[in-house]
C-alpha cells in the first residue's frame, strides 16, 4: 500500500474531480492547497510514479467516443493462465479480471465502433474455443462525486 | 462529439501532461488554440460526455485490496429508479445496467464496491440490499482475485 501524507489526501479528497479548466490548473490547485504550483506538480508526478492515482485528467462516460462492452467466460481451471494471458494481451481489452465465480474471466473490450467489437469477440471465441457472455452497457447510472476515499 | 471533441479526448485519455501549461500541450497535440481546447472540455463536462477532471485514484494502491463486482436480479420495471438511488449513495464506483441472458446470467443491475477488508466491501453490499429491499429476486458479489490487466480507455484507431 503506498503511503500518503496529510497532504497527499487532501489532494486526492479535493481534486478526484474539478481540476480548474483554466490556463495553470495546478496553479490553481496550488492556491487552493496553500502549496506552490511547482509542489502541486512534484506530488501529483509522485503519487503517479507510486501507482496511487493512475492519471490527472478527464474520465469519460463509456460509449462516448467509441463502443465498449463487458465480456465473461468460463475457462476451466488448467486453462485460466493461456486464456486470461492470451485475452489480457488484446490491444482491445483495456480491463481483465479473473473473478470467483463459475464466470471466472470477465473483460472490457473497446474499440472505434461496434463492428469492431463484435469482431474482437468473435476472435477470442474462434481462438479459444470457448463462448464469450457478451454483456454492454445498457444504462450507467451516474456516480458524479467519484468514489469517497475513507482514509481511517 | 465531433472531431476536435474526438481529438481532444484521444489526446487526454492517458492523462494531461504535468506541466503548468497542461492545456496548451493538449492543444499542441490536437492543432486546436489553447482556449478553444479549455472551451470544448467545459462543453463536453456540462453535456455529460466528459463526467470529472481530476485525479483518478487507483484504489488498489491505496488498499482498497478487495474489490467486489456485487450483480442484482432486480424487477426491470424498477431497476433504472433503484440504479439512480444507489449511485447516489457513495457506496459504490460504477453502478450499470446491463442484459441478462438466461439461463447463464440472470444479473441486470452491477455494482462495483471496493474495501480494504472483505467485511468492509461486504458491508456495503448490504447497503446497497436495504436500499433495493424487495425488488431484488437473487443477488451474487464477484470478488476479483488477479487483475491481469488494468489501462485507462483506450480508442482504437
Amino acid at each position: 500500500m503506498v503511503p500518503l501524507d496529510e497532504t497527499d489526501r487532501r489532494l486526492l479528497d479535493g481534486f478526484q474531480r474539478d481540476l480548474p479548466l483554466a490556463p495553470q490548473p495546478y496553479a490553481a490547485m496550488a492556491a487552493a492547497l496553500g502549496l506552490t504550483e511547482a509542489e502541486v506538480i512534484a506530488r501529483l508526478a509522485s503519487l503517479q510514479e507510486a501507482g496511487a492515482v493512475s492519471r490527472v485528467g478527464a474520465v469519460v462516460r463509456p460509449n462516448t467516443a467509441g463502443r465498449s462492452t463487458l465480456a465473461a467466460m468460463a475457462v476451466p481451471e488448467a486453462r485460466l493462465e493461456e486464456v486470461g494471458g492470451l485475452i489480457a494481451a488484446l490491444p482491445e481489452v483495456n480491463h481483465c479480471y479473473e473473478r470467483e465465480h463459475r464466470l471466472n474471466l470477465w473483460f472490457v473490450v473497446t474499440a472505434g465502433d461496434a463492428a469492431g467489437v463484435a469482431a474482437a469477440l468473435a476472435r477470442v471465441e474462434a481462438t479459444t474455443g470457448l463462448p464469450v457472455l457478451d454483456l454492454p452497457l445498457e444504462a450507467e447510472y451516474r456516480i458524479d462525486l467519484g468514489f469517497p476515499l475513507r482514509w481511517t | 462529439m465531433d472531431e476536435a471533441d474526438r481529438r481532444i479526448v484521444a489526446a487526454t485519455q492517458d492523462g494531461l501532461p504535468l506541466l503548468p501549461r497542461p492545456y496548451h500541450a493538449v492543444a499542441e497535440a490536437t492543432g486546436l488554440p489553447p482556449g478553444e481546447v479549455m472551451a470544448r472540455m467545459e462543453r463536453l463536462l456540462a453535456e455529460g460526455a466528459i463526467r470529472r477532471i481530476g485525479a483518478v485514484p487507483n484504489h488498489y494502491a491505496l488498499g482498497y485490496r478487495f474489490n467486489g463486482m456485487a450483480v442484482w436480479d432486480v424487477e426491470d420495471a424498477r431497476v433504472d429508479a433503484l440504479g439512480a438511488r444507489i449511485a447516489a449513495l457513495g457506496l459504490s464506483s460504477h453502478c450499470y445496467r446491463r442484459p441478462r441472458h438466461p439461463p447463464a446470467w440472470s444479473y441486470n443491475l452491477f455494482t462495483m464496491v471496493h474495501g480494504r477488508t472483505r467485511e468492509e466491501a461486504l458491508g456495503a453490499v448490504e447497503e446497497i440490499a436495504a436500499v433495493l429491499g424487495d425488488a431484488v429476486r437473487a443477488r451474487e458479489v464477484l470478488f476479483s482475485t488477479r487483475i491481469l490487466k488494468k489501462t485507462g480507455l483506450r480508442l482504437a484507431g
